[in-house]
C-alpha cells in the first residue's frame, strides 16, 4: 500500500467516524436491546422483572388481538398501496400531458405529501365529522359515521392514508416521465399505435421499474403506519384500525408492559425486513427491466 | 380549435388537483370561519371571515412554543446530519474504506429501519440519560434516523461532482478540511439543498419520538401538540384547524418556493442505486 492509499483510507475511516458512532449508539445497539427486552416479562408498575425466554412470543401465536392486528396491516398495507399506485400513475400521465400549469399542479399536489400526518390526520377528522363534515354534507346528510362504525372506520383511515401519500408515487411516475426521450414516442406514431397502444406498449412498461420502487417505499412506509390511525381513530372503534404498530405502541406504553411490547415491535421489524429483502430480489433478478 | 382543446385540458388537470386539495382549503376555509358557523351546514361559506381562532391558538394554547421546539428541533436535526453525512457520503463515494460493503448494506437497512422497533430501548435510554423533554435528545434520535437517508441522497450528488476538480484541489496540497470548503461543498450545494429540505420535513413531521420522549407540555413539538390539542367540553375544530394551518406552514413554504430541490430530492432517493 503506498503512503497515498493509505492516507486515504485514514481519512475515510475519520469521515465515516461520526455516522459509524451515531448509528451504532442509537439504532443497533436499541436493535439488539429490544432483542433481549423481548424476551424479558418487564411490566414496571407491578415491578416485574424476569427473563422469560420465547413467552411472550409463545402468547402472540395465540393472542386473538395480534392476528387482528396482523390482518388490519395486511388491509392498510395492500389496500393503501393498491390505491396510491392507480391514483398515482393517473396523476402523473395528466401532468405529463399539460403545456402549461406543470407547477401549479405540481405544487398543489405535494402540499397533501408534504405535511405532516397528525395534520392529515386533524384535516381528516373534521371532512368525517358525523354532523358537519363536509363529506356527509356532500353525501346529501346520510350521517355515516366514519370514525366510529367498525365496517367503514378501516377504508376511512386508508383513504386518508392515500391522499397524503398518493403523491410520492406521482412525483417518481412524473420524473420517470420526463426522462423517456420525445423519439420513442415518435416512433410509436409513425408505427401508426394509437393513444392506447402507446400507453400500455411503451409508457406504462417503460414506469415498471420506477413504480416498484415507489411501491417498495409506500409498502414500507404503510407497515409501520403509525400517526394516521393513532390521530385519526386511536386504533378504534372496537378495534378495527388497531394495526401492528399500534398495538406495539399500545403495549409498550398505555399498559405498559415492556417486554410484550417489544416482542410486538419486534415482529414488525421482522416483517418489513422481510417484505424489504422480497422486492430487492425482484428488483435485482430484473423482473422489470428499464 | 387544437390549441384550444390544450389549454382546456390543462385547465382540467389544475381543476381536478384542486379538488384533490380540498380536504386543504376546506382546513384553511374552516380556520377564518366564525365559531357560531363551524357546525351549521349548509351554507357551506361563512358569513363573514374572522382571525378569531388564530388569536386563540396564538395566544392561549401552546403552539407558539411548540412552534418553537419544532423549528429548533427540525434546524439543528438538519445540520447536526448534514455535519455528519457529508464527510460519510464522501467517504462513501470516492475513499476506499474497510468494510465498505458491509456499511453500503447496513445504511440501506437502516432506511427502511421502523421506529416502532427501536422506541421501547431509545426511550430507557433517553430516561437514563435525561434526555426527555430536550432538544437534544430528540435532535440526536431525529439526527440518526435520518442519516441512512442523508447519506444514500448525498453520495449520489458527490459523485456527480467531476473527479478533476477533487485533483486540482489535492495537487495544490490542500488538505481534507479545505477540500470539503472550498471544493466538495460548494460543488453539492444544490444536493445539499434537497437533502436538506428531506431532512427538515422529516423531523418537522415526526411523531411517534416525538410524542414518546416528552413528558411536559412546553417542550411538545408541532405534531405532538397538534395531536393533544385540548378541549375544555367541546372539540375546538375552528382553533385545531387554524392550529394546523401553523403546522403546515414550513411545507407550505417548502412545497411552493423550494419544489424545485424538494423534487430532485425525492426521485434522486429512488432512483441513486
Amino acid at each position: 500500500m503506498t503512503g497515498r492509499e493509505a492516507a486515504d483510507r485514514r481519512r475515510g475511516l475519520v469521515c465515516v467516524a461520526p455516522t459509524v458512532l451515531a448509528l451504532g449508539a442509537l439504532t443497533v445497539y436499541p436493535g439488539v436491546w429490544v432483542l433481549w427486552l423481548s424476551l424479558q416479562r418487564r411490566i414496571p408498575i407491578f415491578d416485574v422483572s424476569r427473563f422469560a425466554g420465547f413467552e411472550n412470543y409463545a402468547f402472540l401465536a395465540v393472542d386473538p388481538r395480534f392476528w387482528s392486528a396482523a390482518r388490519t396491516t395486511a388491509v392498510f398495507t395492500l389496500g393503501s398501496v393498491a390505491l396510491e399506485v392507480v391514483l398515482g400513475v393517473a396523476a402523473a400521465l395528466a401532468i405529463h400531458t399539460q403545456r402549461r400549469g406543470r407547477r401549479l399542479a405540481l405544487s398543489l399536489l405535494l402540499l397533501a405529501w408534504a405535511m405532516p400526518a397528525v395534520v392529515a390526520a386533524k384535516l381528516f377528522e373534521w371532512l368525517y365529522h358525523p354532523a358537519a363534515g363536509l363529506i356527509n354534507v356532500a353525501l346529501g346528510r346520510h350521517a355515516v359515521n366514519w370514525l366510529g362504525d367498525p365496517l367503514v372506520a378501516l377504508p376511512a383511515v386508508i383513504f386518508a392514508d392515500v391522499w397524503r401519500t398518493m403523491p410520492f408515487v406521482a412525483i417518481l411516475c412524473y420524473a420517470r416521465l420526463l426522462a423517456i426521450p420525445a423519439d420513442v414516442y415518435e416512433a410509436a406514431q409513425v408505427d401508426g399505435a394509437g393513444r392506447l397502444a402507446t400507453l400500455t406498449r411503451i409508457t406504462l412498461p417503460l414506469l415498471g421499474r420506477i413504480l416498484l420502487l415507489a411501491t417498495l417505499f409506500r409498502t414500507l412506509d404503510a407497515l409501520r403506519a403509525f400517526d394516521i390511525m393513532f390521530v385519526l381513530t386511536g386504533g378504534g372503534p372496537a378495534g378495527t384500525t388497531e394495526t401492528l404498530t399500534v398495538y406495539a405502541y399500545r403495549a409498550l406504553f398505555q399498559t405498559l408492559q415492556l417486554g410484550f411490547g417489544s416482542a410486538v415491535s419486534v415482529v414488525v421489524f421482522l416483517l418489513v425486513m422481510a417484505v424489504a429483502w422480497g422486492y430487492l430480489r425482484l428488483l435485482r433478478a430484473g423482473a422489470v427491466t428499464a | 380549435m387544437r390549441t384550444r382543446l390544450r389549454a382546456l385540458a390543462d385547465i382540467a388537470v389544475v381543476l381536478a388537483l384542486t379538488a384533490y386539495a380540498i380536504p386543504f382549503f376546506w382546513q384553511l376555509l374552516t380556520s377564518f370561519k366564525p365559531e357560531a358557523e363551524l357546525l351549521r351546514m349548509p351554507p357551506l361559506l361563512p358569513s363573514r371571515l374572522t382571525l378569531s381562532h388564530y388569536r386563540v391558538v396564538i395566544t392561549q394554547s401552546l403552539m407558539p412554543q411548540a412552534l418553537g421546539n419544532s423549528l429548533g428541533i427540525a434546524t439543528l436535526t438538519t445540520l447536526v446530519s448534514l455535519a455528519a453525512g457529508v464527510p460519510a457520503a464522501y467517504a462513501v463515494a470516492r475513499l476506499p474504506l474497510p468494510g465498505k460493503r458491509v456499511l453500503l448494506l447496513a445504511i440501506v437497512a437502516s432506511t427502511a429501519f421502523p421506529q416502532i422497533a427501536t422506541v421501547s430501548p431509545l426511550y430507557l435510554l433517553m430516561r437514563a440519560l435525561e434526555l426527555r423533554d430536550t432538544w437534544a435528545g430528540l435532535v440526536l434520535v431525529h439526527a440518526s434516523f435520518a442519516l441512512p437517508l442523508t447519506i444514500w441522497l448525498l453520495a449520489g450528488f458527490v459523485r456527480e461532482i467531476p473527479i478533476e476538480a477533487e485533483e486540482a484541489a489535492s495537487v495544490d496540497g490542500a488538505g481534507i478540511i479545505s477540500l470539503f470548503r472550498w471544493v466538495i461543498v460548494p460543488l453539492l450545494a444544490p444536493g445539499l439543498a434537497s437533502t436538506a429540505l428531506l431532512t427538515f420535513l422529516f423531523s418537522w413531521n415526526e411523531f411517534l419520538f416525538a410524542y414518546t420522549f416528552t413528558v411536559s407540555e412546553a417542550s411538545r413539538t408541532i405534531p405532538v401538540a397538534l395531536a393533544l390539542f385540548p378541549g375544555v367540553f367541546e372539540v375546538p375544530w375552528g382553533d385545531i384547524a387554524a392550529a394546523s394551518m401553523l403546522a403546515s406552514l414550513p411545507p407550505i413554504v417548502i412545497v411552493i418556493a423550494l419544489q424545485r430541490f424538494l423534487v430532485r430530492g425525492l426521485v434522486a432517493g429512488a432512483v441513486k442505486e
